[in-house]
């Protein structure tokens, strides 16, 4: 027996926003049926671009009706680059909590809101690359044949939810779940993916060019900081470097959250000292 | 709340009949003894250990030397296969089906990995055993057949007569998982080419914990636990007595009812099945429908999947059990409808209705009524349903 939130039976029980929508601005089908599990969700925009009207479909079980109930309500009101940055955390969130082995349904809902969005913006020729989920590009390589899962996909969910084991990739992409042929090449995308970051010289940080500097101040902040602030649903952005003073903006949730000087003191702060330089300082910019 | 539950799932577990329970009671209050002990107080109880054998023996066709007590059918698998591979050290090969269930399944793994050869008997669509590969399977390096007598899922009967001759041709020893068919199938072992068989007392109205193992005279026998010498060397352990009084008890009542199962109980199981099939519309029966047990129906609901529809019957005290892979936390379906080659897509809508001899029909009529509209329901929410339709 699973032990469902109520937030989970909520939405199981009480589906928000089922059916489909006719003539939609963008449209997305993920998961089929042979994997147990499938997802169609069609969006209506509005005149100022947002998200005013999104109906799902779901082939599975409560966990994944739950997660594309809750998904439409995380989603409207929202501008498509917006929703982008919703990850399966959110909906993971919204439900309250999703037993681990079921975690693959709020990724299947992240996928279809980023498939649809690539859908809209394939039609109306703006780029997309950076959301990396076109199911169609053949980007990545097939690690898991029975699911049908690629590298990409198991390197982008682990970075969004912080996995490192693979019995976590198992339950939030399903890859390995079936044969566990792969379950070798996940590990090493698992060890290439979170190998130990070079050790850093702290005396040679005061001997590098300011361009090296920042360069090396950015590469902390791309891959130890920014992952861990968009968890939250928020983000960081690096505005510039003055002797030992980062100063950087935090975005999204970060920008309005209480704890935001505690955050960057802590953990971007925190990073930078451990990992590029001792005394380096942050100062936020508003 | 278990007075307003409808339970059909009872090839998962059943009810404790309240005359088994009855008959334990006195054997976990006031008769405490041990019966191995010298003392009258404790040793007089040996005998109520023999009287359920007795009971026992009654039910399959057995006398109570061909009887070992055991926790459960999953130590009875265990004991009969590794016991076949000890005494005939030579022989390194176990035969088994692709349907077996998971105590027999994974014991075959443990097997290979350790360097026995296993090889795995497929089958058709229907879930019957393909013969002639187990014709070819079967041969003078064959320790041991298991192969179960019905299928817990589907409620298939296997042919276990004409595998154990099989096994005795070539000199094998055959055992067949039999924990599904006790109390339903009328079996008079007697007769019949099986060496071992296993049992489970909670799938027909005994408590769970306690199980037994049937080694037919002349079979040699190598003990799975070693230790004191109960059940005469057999299997050491102090014996579980208040369980196996009940078990003596519900094989009792078992075999006063086994009539009512293949006639009554079929008729509820029989009766679901055709009020299914008339009212909703893209299921399938999954099995064999000729050769299965009385009280199994095995039914795929299409485009919608199995979890959503357990947890809505759930919600209206409906307990069934799904094939489907979200129902376990694992991520393929039921091996079993794998194995009968049923498509991935029906597999995952499977439902498996089990009943005994305490369902009724009303029982049944409130099923019917439920189902429909739940099965509607997730159509509803289902991509495929409406493009099906279209």
């Amino acid at each position: 027996m699973w032990n469902y939130t109520d937030k989970v039976m909520d939405h199981f029980l009480n589906p928000r926003n089922v059916g489909t929508i006719e003539n939609p601005d963008a449209e997305a089908e993920v998961g089929n049926m042979t994997c147990g599990d499938a997802l169609k969700i069609t969006i209506r925009l509005d005149d100022e671009k947002r998200i005013s009207d999104i109906k799902f479909q779901t082939f599975g079980c409560a966990s994944a009706i739950a997660s594309s109930s809750v998904l439409t309500e995380l989603v409207k009101g929202l501008t498509l680059d917006e929703a982008a940055k919703i990850t399966n955390r959110n909906i993971a969130d919204a439900l309250g909590e999703l037993p681990e082995e079921k975690m693959h349904c709020s990724v299947m809902g992240m996928e279809a809101l980023q498939a649809a969005i690539v859908d809209y913006k394939k039609k109306h020729g703006e780029p997309y690359e950076e959301l990396e989920v076109d199911e169609t590009d053949h980007e990545g390589r097939i690690i898991c044949h029975c699911f049908g899962i690629t590298d990409a996909k198991i390197r982008k969910v682990a970075k969004i939810n912080n996995l490192h084991t693979v019995e976590e990739i198992t339950e939030y992409t399903k890859a390995g779940g079936a044969c566990g042929m792969c379950l070798d090449s996940i590990q090493e995308i698992l060890d290439e993916m979170w190998a130990e970051p070079a050790p850093v010289q702290e005396d040679s940080f005061d001997s590098l060019s300011l361009v090296k500097k920042i360069l090396r101040v950015q590469e902390v902040i791309d891959k130890e900081i920014k992952p861990a602030l968009e968890r939250d649903g928020g983000s960081i952005e690096l505005i510039d470097l003055e002797g030992k003073v980062v100063h950087v903006r935090l975005k999204g949730m970060c920008a309005a959250c209480p704890n935001a000087s505690l955050t960057l003191k802590k953990l971007v702060e925190g990073k930078l000292q451990e990992l590029v330089c001792a005394d380096l300082q942050v100062e936020e910019v508003k | 709340m278990s007075s307003n539950i409808i339970y059909l799932d009872n090839n998962a577990t059943t009810c404790v009949a309240p005359e088994v329970f009855e008959a334990m009671t006195p054997y976990l209050t006031e008769f405490y003894g041990n019966p191995s002990s010298i003392h009258r107080f404790g040793g007089q109880l040996a005998a109520k250990v023999e009287e359920a054998r007795a009971q026992l023996g009654a039910l399959i066709g057995a006398q109570n030397s061909e009887i070992i007590f055991t926790s459960c059918g999953t130590e009875s698998d265990t004991t009969a296969i590794r016991s076949a591979l000890s005494i005939c050290p030579k022989r390194r090969k176990v035969v088994i089906s692709k349907v077996e269930h998971p105590a027999v399944l994974n014991l075959g793994k443990e097997l290979e990995r350790n360097g026995y050869k296993v090889s795995i008997i497929p089958v058709d669509a229907r879930g019957r055993l393909d013969m002639d590969r187990a014709r070819e399977m079967i041969d003078s390096e064959t320790a041991v057949v298991s192969v179960m007598w019905a299928n817990n899922e589907t409620g298939n009967i296997q042919p276990v007569i004409e595998l154990g001759e099989l096994a005795r041709k070539n000199g094998a020893l055959f055992h067949t998982d039999a924990v599904q068919a006790v109390g339903k199938v009328p079996m008079n072992l007697a007769e019949l080419p099986i060496d071992m068989l296993s049992l489970s007392g909670h799938k027909f109205h005994a408590p769970k914990g306690i199980g037994a193992l049937y080694v037919k005279r002349g079979v040699r026998f190598h003990p799975y636990i070693i230790g004191g010498h109960q059940e005469h060397g057999r299997r050491a352990g102090t014996e579980n007595l208040a369980s196996i009084v009940g078990l003596g008890k519900a094989a009792e009542l078992a075999l006063a009812n086994i009539g009512h199962e293949n006639t009554a109980v079929r008729a509820l199981r029989d009766k679901l099945e055709q009020g299914v099939l008339a009212s909703i519309p893209s299921v399938r029966i999954n099995g064999d429908v000729e050769h299965r047990l009385p009280n199994t129906a095995n039914i795929s609901f299409e485009y919608i999947e199995g979890e959503s529809i357990l947890m809505l019957l759930d919600m209206h005290n409906i307990c069934a059990s799904s094939g489907s892979a979200c129902t376990t936390g694992s991520l393929e379906p039921s091996h079993v409808l794998r194995a009968m080659g049923v498509p991935y897509t029906a597999a995952h809508g499977s439902i498996r209705f089990s009943f005994s001899r305490y369902n009724t029909e009303a029982e049944v009529d409130r099923v019917l009524e439920v189902l429909p509209p739940v099965i509607a329901r997730l159509r509803e929410i289902s991509p495929y349903w409406k493009q099906q339709q279209n």
